[in-house]
C-alpha cells in the first residue's frame, strides 16, 4: 500500500517528517519497504524559452535561451516540441535526476547549462504517463511563474511511504484506515469525509433492481447517476492516484479508484444504458464464457461469482468487469456498485484471473459501513468533478450484521499476557486513541470495536492493540521461571555426522526435490514416488527416495570445477508412498572417489576403503559382529562384482558398492543406509569385559581355494570348526599368481586362541587347527598351502 | 705377584684404549675374566700355597678382579652410548617434509547451527522433537488458525502433493502435532529444527531452507518471558552484546504477534550495509500462542498460555560464517565445504 502524504493529510494532521512517520508506523506493526519524495529530482525550476534557434552543427538539436528569473541560461535541447515562448521545467546544473547528475557541458561546440525536462525524466514511471510526456519536454501552462518550483506548481510535491502490510490489516488498504492508524499513533482526531450531494426526486428503485442469488454476496448497494461528462481528472486526483500507484484514465474511472483508495471499498461503475435495468449476482455456470474488459475471453466455473443481466454475465464480481458494460468516452449514465463478496471466493477467482487492487481488498475483508460510505462519496465526487446528476434513493441488498463488535476484557488479562503493568487509565487512553469506545463495570471493560477493524474479534486482539500502541518494545525481557527438567535430544544422527567428519568426509546439504527421472535409481525397492503438484522446475518435481542421486549431482558439479577427490556424506529424508500412505525415512548416503589419503604416500578410494568407513561407522554405533555383506538383488546402477547389500541381523538396511560403468566412467563408491531401520535394532550398553589372565596363542594358516570362494566363507568355516576358543581371525595376505593355478587364490589367516580360565595346551590348539583344515577341505575344497 | 698385577693393569688400560666396539669388549672380557683369563690365572696355583699366602693372594686377586670388572663395565656403557648415538643419527629425518595427509572432514555450516540451537535449548529443559517434512494441510495450516482461503497463506507459496498433503512451509506444523500428541495435556517446552519448503528462489530465498520452531505451553507465560528467552538465544547465537527489539506484527497462530530484530552484530547497531543502516536485523517471528490454536490442540486457553517462535536457520549460518548467498549452502562445492573443518567458538552468556 502506497500512502500519499498529501492524500492522508486530508483526514489527519501529521506534524513529523516522512521518515519519522515511516519509522513510527513500523514501531506499531506496519513495516514499510521504501519512503521518500514522489519526485526525488532536485534543483528544478520553471523557465521560459525566450529564444530558440537550430544548433548550427546538428539536424535535431536547438540552442535555447531560457529565462529562469534570476538569469538567462543557454541550454541545448533535443526535444521536437521545444520552441520560443514555452514555459518549461529546467533542471539546473547539479540537479540529480533518476538518469544522473546534470552537468555544465559543451554540446557540439555550444555551451549548455542545464536541461529542459520531460515529465518522464523526473522519475515518474512510464505507465502513469502519456506518450507526449515521455517523448517531448513538458509544456507548462502560461500561468506558471518563472523561477518557481515546478514540482509544487504541478502539485507533485508529495511524499510516499510504500507499506508492506500484514495480511490481517485490510483496513489499512485505505487512506481513512491509515488516518485512524496515524491518529492512534500521534493521538490526533480523524477528520470527517465529505459525503454531501444533491439528488433528484426520483427513486432509483423504480428504474433499477437487484437479484442476489448467492450467499457469497452478503451486501450489495447500487445507485444511479446521469449526465456525466467524461474528461480528464483534476490534477490532485491524477497525482494522488499516481502516488498510490494507479494509472489515471478519465475523471469517472479515476473517481472510482480514488474512492476505493480513500475508503478501501472497491467500486464498479457500469454504463447504465449498456447494463439495463437489473443486476443479478450469482455463481457462474461451469464453462460459462465472459470477455473481461482487458479483452480476454474467460471460461468460468461455478466457484466464480458473476455480475449478470438476465441474459448473460457482465463481470467477474470483485475481480474484473466485463467488456460490454465498461465506461466509455460516450457514457452518460452510470450504475455504481458497492458490494461485499465472499473473500475466499474472490481469492479463488483472482488467483486464476488477476490479482488487482480491488480483489486484494475483497480478499482481506471489508467494513460494511464503508460500503455505504463509498457509494455516497462516489456521488459527491461525481457531482463535483463529472457534472453528474444523482438519482435519489439507493438499491440495497443486505444479509449481514453491520454492528460494531463488543469485547470484554480486564486490565489484569492485558498485563498478564504482556508481562508488564500498564495502569488502567493508560489502557483506556489507548482505546481512546484507537477510536474504540468502552464502558466499565468494576474490573470489566467492555470495548466497542468499530467495524472498520475487522481484524479484532477476541480479547487477545485487544491485548495486542494495547501492547503495540503502548510500545511493545518497552516490555522488559524476563528470565522464564519454570520447574527444572532435563531437555531431551536424540543425538544419534549427530554422532554419525561427527564420526564421518572425523573419518575425513565432508558433510553436504542438498535439496529434497529432485528430478522424477532419478527417483527410482540406485534401489530395487518398490514404492510409489511422491511428486509435487506445481513444481518450480522439472529438475525438482519429485521428493527423493534415495540420497545417492543428490550426492552424484554434487560429484558432477565438483568434477566440472576440477575437484576430483570427493568424500562426502549427507543425512536426510527419503520419501515414498505405499498403500496410499506417505512415509519419510532418515537415510545416510556416502559417496567417495579419488584420493582418500593425500601427500607423498597417497591412497585412492577403492571398495576396501569405503568398506572400512562402513565398518568404522557400524561398529562405532555398537553393531560389531551383527552386520554382514550379502551379494544379491543389486540395483542395476551398481557394479555387480563390487557391491553388496548391507545386512543387519538378517535384515537388509542398505547398500554398499561401486557405481556401474553405465552410470559413470569414474570410480565412484557409495553407501546408503536406512537409519530408521538401523536404529530399530537396539544396542546393549557398553560394558567392561574381564581380560584373560592366560596367554593367547596365535597361528597362521593359508588355504588355496577357487577364486570364486570368498574369504568370509573360509573364515566362517574356520570359526565354526574352532568354536569359542578362537577369539580372533583375520586375513593377512591374499595371493594370486604363478605359484598356483590361474583359477585359484591363496588366502592366509591369523588365528588367535585363548581361554578365559586357563592356559591352552599346544595339543588342544593343534587339534582345533587340524579340525579347521579338514573342514575347509571338505566344505570348500580348500587345500592347506605349505610354506 | 705384585708385578703381575701391575702388568694386568697396564695391559688392560692399553687394551681399553684401543677397542672401538662392543664385540671387541667381549673379547677383552674373556681375555681378562674368562676361565683362562689373566685375572683367573692369578689364582690358578692356589692349591700349592699356604693358608696365609692363599689369604693374601685371594685378597689381591679379588681386588684386581673388581677393578677390571668396573673398568670393563664402564667401557661397555661408553660403547653402548656411542652405538646408540650413531643409530639415532642414522635415523634422523627431514621433519620439514609433508605429513601423511589424513583427509580432514567437515561439518556443514547449516547443521552446525542446528546443533548449537539444540544444545542451547536442551540446556534450558526444552525437548528437541522431529516432525515430518511431508505434512498435512491440517497440521501446517488449519490447526494453526489458517483456514482454507486465509490471506496469510499467500505469504507462503506452498508445494502441494495432493489436496491434503504438502511440503511443510513452516516448522510451526510441529506445534499442532506436539499439542495433540500430549494426551495428558501437561506443560510443553520444545523446539523443532528442520527443513521447510516454499515456492520461491533468489539470492536470499531458497525453495528449501531451515527453520527452528519453539513452543512453550504452561501457566502464566507472558510476552516478557518470550522476550527474555529470545534475548538469551540471540546472545548465544550472535554474541554477548546482542540486544533484541520487539515490533508488533501478525501471524495467524499467535496473538499478540511480534517481529523480533537483533542488534546488528556486524556494526554493533551503528548502521551498516548489512542492516541497511538501521542497526537492526529482522530474524524471528514470535508471539503468544493464539487461543484458537491452544483450543484446537486440546489446551484450554482459560488455563494455559504459551509462546511460540520461529526463525530461519540458514540466515544464522550466513551471519555466523559471513556467507553472502543462501544458495552457497546448497551448492556443495567441495572448496566451500572444506572451509568448515574446525571447531566453532562458543559464545558464553551469563
Amino acid at each position: 500500500m502506497k500512502l500519499s502524504r498529501k492524500f492522508v493529510s486530508d483526514y489527519v494532521d501529521i506534524d513529523v517528517d516522512i521518515n519519522t512517520l515511516a519509522e513510527d508506523m513500523t514501531s506499531i506493526g506496519n513495516e514499510y519497504d521504501s519512503c521518500g519524495k514522489l519526485i526525488p529530482a532536485t534543483k528544478l525550476i520553471i523557465g521560459e524559452v525566450i529564444d530558440c534557434h537550430p544548433h548550427p552543427d546538428s539536424d535535431h538539436l536547438n540552442v535555447c535561451k531560457v529565462d529562469i528569473g534570476s538569469e538567462i541560461l543557454q541550454i541545448v535541447c533535443g526535444a521536437p516540441n521545444v520552441r520560443s515562448g514555452l514555459k518549461v521545467i529546467v533542471a539546473l546544473t547539479g540537479a540529480v535526476l533518476p538518469g544522473g547528475v546534470i552537468k555544465k557541458s559543451v554540446i557540439r561546440g555550444e555551451e549548455s547549462n542545464g536541461m529542459i525536462c520531460a515529465i518522464s525524466e523526473l522519475g515518474l514511471e512510464h505507465k502513469f504517463l502519456t506518450s507526449k510526456d515521455i517523448d517531448g519536454i513538458h509544456e507548462l501552462p502560461q500561468d506558471a511563474k518563472v523561477g518557481s518550483d515546478p514540482i509544487k506548481y504541478l502539485e507533485l510535491d508529495d511524499e510516499v511511504i510504500d507499506f508492506e502490510l500484514t495480511s490481517n490489516r485490510g483496513d489499512l488498504l485505505s487512506i481513512l484506515g491509515m488516518a485512524y492508524e496515524i491518529g492512534a499513533l500521534y493521538n490526533k482526531k480523524v477528520k470527517d469525509i465529505d459525503l454531501s450531494y444533491e439528488s433528484t426526486e426520483e427513486d432509483v428503485n423504480n428504474v433499477f433492481s437487484l437479484d442476489i442469488r448467492t450467499s457469497n454476496c452478503p451486501l450489495f448497494l447500487a445507485k444511479k447517476v446521469t449526465n456525466v461528462t467524461i474528461k480528464e481528472s483534476p490534477a490532485f486526483i491524477k497525482n494522488r492516484l499516481i502516488a498510490s500507484g494507479i494509472r489515471p484514465i478519465n475523471n469517472v474511472v479515476d473517481i472510482s479508484n480514488y474512492v476505493m483508495l480513500e475508503t478501501g471499498q472497491p467500486l464498479h461503475y457500469y454504463d447504465a444504458n449498456r447494463l439495463g435495468e437489473k443486476i443479478v449476482v450469482r455463481m457462474a455456470n461451469d464453462g460459462e464464457e465472459l470477455t473481461t474488459l482487458d479483452g480476454q475471453k474467460r471460461i468460468l466455473s461455478n466457484s466464480d461469482i458473476v455480475i449478470a443481466t438476465d441474459k448473460e454475465a457482465v463481470g467477474l464480481a470483485g475481480v474484473m468487469g466485463g467488456l460490454t458494460t465498461e465506461i466509455e468516452e460516450d457514457t452518460k449514465d452510470i450504475i455504481i456498485e458497492s458490494a461485499i463478496f465472499n473473500a475466499t471466493s474472490i481469492r479463488k477467482t483472482s488467483k486464476k484471473v488477476l490479482r488487482s487492487e480491488a480483489s486484494n481488498r475483497f480478499e482481506k475483508g471489508l467494513d460494511p459501513k464503508r460500503t455505504y460510505m463509498a457509494i455516497e462519496r462516489s456521488c459527491h465526487l461525481l457531482e463535483k468533478y463529472a457534472d453528474a446528476t444523482i438519482v435519489g434513493g439507493i438499491v440495497e441488498y443486505k444479509d449481514m450484521d453491520i454492528n460494531d463488535r463488543k469485547i470484554d476484557i480486564t486490565c489484569e488479562k492485558i498485563n498478564k499476557v504482556l508481562g508488564i503493568t500498564i495502569p488502567e487509565d493508560e489502557i483506556l487512553s489507548i482505546f481512546d486513541r484507537l477510536g474504540f469506545t468502552y464502558t466499565i463495570n468494576k474490573d470489566l471493560i467492555t470495548v466497542v470495536v468499530p467495524t472498520r477493524r475487522i481484524d479484532i474479534s477476541i480479547p487477545e486482539d485487544l491485548v495486542e492493540e494495547v501492547g503495540r500502541i503502548y510500545g511493545i518494545d518497552k516490555i522488559q525481557g524476563k528470565k522464564l521461571e519454570l520447574p527444572v527438567k532435563p531437555g531431551n535430544c536424540n543425538k544419534n544422527i549427530r554422532l554419525i555426522r561427527n564420526k564421518l567428519a572425523s573419518l575425513g568426509l565432508n558433510e553436504t546439504l542438498s535439496y529434497s526435490l529432485i528430478s522424477e527421472s532419478d527417483v527410482h535409481k540406485f534401489t530395487n525397492d518398490e514404492f510409489t514416488h511422491v511428486k509435487v503438484l506445481d513444481p518450480m522446475s522439472e529438475d525438482r518435481n519429485t521428493l527423493r527416495y534415495s540420497l545417492i542421486p543428490s550426492l552424484l549431482n554434487i560429484y558432477n558439479y565438483n568434477k566440472a570445477r576440477s575437484n576430483h577427490d570427493i568424500s562426502i556424506y549427507e543425512v536426510g529424508k527419503g520419501f515414498y508412498k505405499k498403500d496410499n500412505e506417505y512415509y519419510e525415512e532418515n537415510k545416510l548416503a556416502i559417496l567417495m572417489t579419488g584420493k582418500y589419503l593425500e601427500g607423498i604416500s597417497s591412497m585412492k578410494v577403492d571398495f576396501y576403503v569405503i568398506k572400512g568407513i562402513l565398518e568404522e561407522l557400524l561398529e562405532y554405533l555398537g553393531y560389531k559382529n551383527r552386520y554382514s555383506l550379502k551379494i544379491d538383488n543389486l540395483p542395476r546402477e551398481f557394479h555387480p562384482g563390487q557391491s553388496a547389500s548391507i545386512v543387519l541381523n538378517g535384515n537388509p538396511i542398505g547398500i554398499i558398492g561401486k557405481l556401474h560403468p553405465s552410470v559413470t566412467k569414474d570410480d565412484i563408491y557409495v553407501i546408503e543406509i536406512n537409519l530408521d531401520k538401523l536404529f530399530s535394532f537396539k544396542v546393549k550398553s557398553m560394558q567392561y569385559k574381564e581380560l584373560s589372565k592366560y596367554p593367547a596363542i596365535a597361528k597362521d594358516m593359508a588355504f588355496i581355494v577357487k577364486k570364486n570362494i570368498m574369504a568370509s566363507e573360509v573364515m566362517d568355516v574356520i570359526k565354526r570348526a574352532c568354536g569359542r576358543l578362537l577369539v580372533d581371525i583375520s586375513v593377512f595376505d591374499v595371493y594370486e599368481g604363478d605359484k598356483i593355478n590361474s583359477d585359484e587364490k591363496s588366502i592366509a589367516f591369523t588365528l588367535t586362541f585363548q581361554d578365559q580360565n586357563r592356559t591352552l595346551s599346544d595339543e588342544e590348539v593343534m587339534d582345533l587347527f587340524s579340525k579347521a583344515i579338514k573342514e575347509v577341505e571338505v566344505k570348500l575344497h580348500g587345500v592347506l598351502r605349505d610354506k | 705377584m705384585k708385578e703381575k698385577v701391575e702388568g694386568i693393569k697396564t695391559s688392560l688400560d692399553s687394551d681399553l684404549r684401543s677397542i672401538t666396539s662392543l664385540n671387541d669388549l667381549g673379547q677383552l672380557k674373556s681375555k681378562y675374566l674368562g676361565k683362562k683369563g689373566v685375572v683367573t690365572d692369578l689364582t690358578s696355583n692356589m692349591k700349592e700355597l699356604s693358608v696365609e699366602e692363599r689369604k693374601e693372594v685371594g685378597k689381591i686377586a679379588n681386588e684386581i678382579r673388581e677393578e677390571v670388572n668396573n673398568k670393563l663395565n664402564e667401557k661397555e656403557e661408553e660403547l653402548k652410548n656411542k652405538e646408540l648415538n650413531e643409530k639415532l643419527e642414522k635415523e634422523t629425518i627431514d621433519i620439514s617434509l609433508p605429513s601423511k595427509k589424513f583427509k580432514r572432514g567437515s561439518r556443514h555450516p547449516f547443521n552446525r547451527i542446528v546443533e548449537d540451537v539444540e544444545d542451547f535449548f536442551v540446556s534450558m529443559g526444552y525437548d528437541v522433537v522431529d516432525g515430518p517434512e511431508l505434512e498435512t494441510d491440517e497440521n501446517c495450516f488449519r490447526l494453526l488458525n489458517l483456514p482454507d482461503g486465509h490471506p496469510a497463506r499467500d505469504a507462503q507459496d506452498t508445494f502441494y502433493i495432493d489436496e491434503e498433503y504438502l511440503l511443510r512451509t513452516q516448522t510451526s506444523s510441529v506445534q499442532a502435532r506436539e499439542m495433540q500428541a500430549n494426551k495428558e495435556k501437561t506443560p510443553i517446552r520444545m523446539i523443532c529444527p528442520g527443513k521447510v519448503y516454499r515456492r520461491d528462489e533468489d539470492a536470499t530465498h531458497s525453495h528449501q531452507f531451515g527453520q527452528v520452531e519453539g513452543l512453550v505451553i504452561d501457566k502464566n507465560i507472558s510476552l516478557a518471558d518470550l522476550k527474555g528467552t529470545l534475548e538469551l538465544f540471540a546472545k548465544k547465537m550472535l554474541g554477548e552484546n546482542t540486544s533484541v527489539r520487539f515490533r508488533p506484527s501478525y501471524f495467524p497462530f499467535t496473538e499478540p504477534s511480534v517481529e523480533v530484530d537483533v542488534s546488528c552484530f556486524k556494526c554493533g547497531g551503528k548502521g551498516c550495509a548489512l542492516c541497511k543502516q538501521t542497526g537492526w536485523i529482522e530474524v524471528l517471528g514470535a508471539g503468544m500462542v493464539h487461543p484458537n490454536v491452544l483450543r484446537m490442540g486440546g489446551y484450554d486457553p482459560e488455563i494455559w498460555t504459551g509462546f511460540a517462535f520461529g526463525t530461519g536457520l540458514d540466515r544464522f549460518a550466513m551471519f555466523r560464517y559471513a556467507i553472502p548467498d543462501i544458495r552457497y549452502l546448497y551448492t556443495n562445492d567441495i572448496r566451500f565445504l572444506e572451509q568448515f573443518d574446525r571447531k566453532d567458538e562458543e559464545n558464553e552468556i551469563k
